[in-house]
């Protein structure tokens, strides 16, 4: 290929002129350097980006060799504090353990996940290169566990692996828009995004809705929102009147401008992730978009928290456990699944962690366990917290640069 | 590459090498030198020149994630760059400047004690001011959030003295309060990169020959003539060192604005992160880190003609 070839016409007519042409044909000095140039241009327009198609493929079957039978190993990336934890050793998990001890499977628990887009940049290279990313199974929000399988880049899980998982997943998992059928991803946890606020902060009042997070002036700078754009942007439709499942392009850009008057106000504070726990029992924060899962521990150090599930309804989702394409240790990962889908080990896993128990059968087991957690809404959802859950509907990629984009804008960066 | 001292010929005169040597041992003499360049030039070459080849290669592409980037010499992405973000680049480096200006006034005084004043705790005063660098960034950065919290007593005091009313009268800070304003991402900076002022600064000063305080004395210059007319002159290319090692940093930093800013104090750097990380725009992120990186260099070219640079440590 010529150096330039990948170049507009009009610098490459420019280019071949000055090659042949004027001063800089006549000097040895200039002749290396414009050499040097096409040779930095030929450098700049090799590199590249791939696209990310299918590559962990082989035949169509969307699985890999698996080498479970001989290697009783498995590497499981999760998000930190997401695993019960014994209360005297922090490095002993107890579900993890009998998990070991039940199927001889000797597992790598590592704790990665902090951020989904930063996690997906992380293993992204592997997977577009057809690569084993070194974990065999990854817990990933939704979305993002849709993005992979979109990509081709999850791995077809085998229900005769997962007996207890096929049965006792609750039926409204069971039709997610981003794995129908759930083919490649089961649920490790429910997150549900709400409104929190803090009484003593806000003097006594309550928070009730999204319109009052951006506009009440009694609120003013003391706001937080979840950097999390589905999070956020869910609420606001649905509090705009929009269905965070069904929404279109402007219905996103009257949210979008909504937020953007709070921000251009200084209503909003901050955009945060988990961080936003510390604020709001400081009371920096008055009132926020929270996850239920954080409200519930920190309600019970701070009777001041509260949550509110808004009337236009809260966010609904799920972390979603897939094996990655090219993973050595698929039906291993499948054993640790079905593992945590008996009702007894998800009922340890849900008292601890405190976000919606996907498993039939759990709450009656927490029953034995702790009746309080039993009774809670936001691990167990009642009636009324099932109907107001809203999914966010799953997005193109080109709506998802596009949305993306819009909320990078809108959050000041 | 003047600091490259051929070894074995420490007798010969600069600028002759190897003028009496034998003819026939010339050929690898010469060639030392660019072996003991080697590795720092593979270093430079693996991990500055390639990535920043790859990154200017990123700029230009056009393309998306799906269906992958192509290099298609796409400039337009730098022009959009500037305007949607030109706030952008404009706050990041003004908060710089503040905060590079504040740590001269802040650590000229405290240098100059260190240097000249301190005698036996000299040693325990240098250690305190690299101590924090002992906890990470990140914590450091954490604890000035408790540090300056609505409710905290710093924000209460600043409060009753009425200091509150007057940055907020400046624009720096807003509701009574300094978390999530400018203030607050320009002090987060100041108290970071401090140490990178105090040390070059102190570098400079303690060089300074005692016997010239005492000359200028001997010829009735008064303290502040001689700080005016010996001392700071002396002290320049600590001073240049100081700010060039603040400066930089500080206007590429995006810690203090996401932890210490709010939405309308993101500094460019958030935005870098942000297009790279969630937007997954690499053109556009790739782009802004070119900008940002011409504009420093801009910016200190010019310093650095107007300072001079003879005397740069």
């Amino acid at each position: 290929m010529e150096p330039y070839d990948a170049m507009p016409p009009a610098v490459r007519a420019a280019w071949r002129r000055s090659m042949s042409r004027g001063r800089s044909a006549m000097s040895r000095r200039a002749l290396l350097r414009t050499g040097g140039l096409a040779a930095g241009g030929a450098a700049l327009a090799a590199c590249g980006i791939p696209p990310a198609a299918s590559t962990g493929d082989e035949g169509g079957s969307h699985r890999s060799k698996d080498h479970s039978a001989k290697e009783r190993e498995l590497t499981f990336s999760n998000w930190p504090l997401y695993v019960d934890v014994a209360d005297d050793d922090e490095d002993d998990r107890p579900s993890l353990r009998a998990f070991e001890r039940d199927s001889g499977v000797k597992v790598k628990y590592i704790e990665d996940v902090n951020d989904n887009n930063e996690f997906y940049s992380k293993i992204k290279p592997q997977l577009a290169a057809g690569q084993d990313t070194g974990r065999d199974l990854v817990c990933l929000t939704d979305w993002m566990a849709g993005r992979l399988i979109r990509h081709g880049w999850a791995q077809r899980l085998d229900p005769a692996h997962m007996p207890h998982a096929v049965t006792n997943l609750e039926d409204r998992f069971r039709t997610a828009a981003h794995d129908p059928g759930r083919q490649f991803s089961y649920p490790w946890a429910g997150t549900a995004a709400v409104i929190a606020y803090n009484r003593k902060a806000t003097g006594g009042k309550e928070v009730t809705s999204v319109t009052q997070l951006l506009e009440d002036p009694a609120l003013k700078g003391r706001v937080s929102l979840l950097t999390e754009m589905h999070d956020t942007m869910g609420l606001t439709l649905l509090d705009s009147g929009a269905d965070s499942a069904s929404f279109t392009d402007d219905d996103y850009d009257k949210a979008v401008s909504r937020i953007q008057k709070a921000v251009d106000r200084n209503q909003i504070r901050s955009f945060t992730g988990n961080d936003y726990v510390d604020g709001l029992s400081k009371g920096d924060i008055a009132a926020c978009m929270a996850w239920a899962g954080d409200i519930v521990q920190l309600s019970i150090d701070d009777p001041d928290v509260e949550y509110v599930l808004p009337d236009s309804g809260y966010l609904f989702g799920t972390d979603d456990l897939l094996v990655p394409a090219r993973a050595r240790h698929r039906a291993n990962a499948e054993a640790l699944i079905d593992h945590y889908y008996q009702p007894r080990t998800a009922a340890e896993l849900a008292a601890w962690v405190n976000y919606i128990c996907p498993v039939t059968g759990a709450k009656a087991e927490m029953e034995r366990i702790d009746k309080d957690v039993a009774a809670n809404p936001l691990i167990f959802p009642d009636a009324e917290m099932i109907a107001k859950g809203h999914p966010f509907r799953q997005l193109t990629e080109r709506e998802e640069e596009r949305y993306e984009g819009r909320f990078a804008d809108l959050i000041g960066a | 590459m003047t600091a490259v001292v051929t070894p074995g010929a420490p007798a010969a005169p600069p600028g002759t090498p190897g003028a009496e040597r034998p003819p026939g041992r010339r050929p690898r003499r010469r060639l030392t030198p660019y072996w003991l360049l080697l590795p720092a030039a593979l270093w430079l070459a693996v991990f500055f020149v390639a990535p920043l080849v790859y990154q200017a290669s990123t700029s230009v592409q056009t393309g998306s994630l799906e269906e992958g980037y192509r290099v298609t010499w796409h400039f337009a992405t730098y022009g959009e760059v500037l305007e949607r973000y030109g706030e952008h680049f404009l706050r990041s480096f003004g908060y710089a400047a503040a905060a590079t200006a504040l740590c001269l006034l802040i650590g000229y005084p405290l240098a100059y004690m260190i240097a000249f004043r301190a005698g036996r705790w000299r040693n325990v005063l240098l250690v305190m001011v690299i101590a924090p660098f002992f906890t990470s960034f990140l914590i450091r950065t954490l604890a000035w959030k408790t540090i300056l919290s609505d409710g905290g007593p710093v924000v209460g005091a600043l409060d009753v003295l009425h200091v509150l009313d007057v940055t907020s009268r400046l624009g720096l800070t807003s509701d009574d309060r300094v978390l999530a304003t400018p203030l607050a991402v320009v002090c987060g900076l100041t108290y970071n990169f401090l140490p990178f002022m105090i040390l070059p600064l102190y570098g400079s000063l303690e060089r300074i020959d005692p016997s010239l305080h005492e000359a200028a004395r001997d010829l009735y210059a008064t303290p502040a003539t001689t700080f005016r007319k010996v001392t700071f002159p002396l002290s320049l290319p600590g001073v240049v060192a100081g700010t060039l090692l603040t400066f930089i940093p500080a206007s590429g930093d995006y810690i203090n604005a996401q932890l210490l800013g709010s939405p309308n104090t993101q500094m460019v750097g958030n935005a870098i992160q942000k297009q790279f990380l969630n937007v997954l725009d690499y053109p556009t992120a790739a782009a802004m880190s070119f900008v940002l990186m011409a504009l420093i260099l801009v910016a200190v070219t010019v310093y650095m003609r107007r300072a001079g640079t003879e005397e740069l440590v």
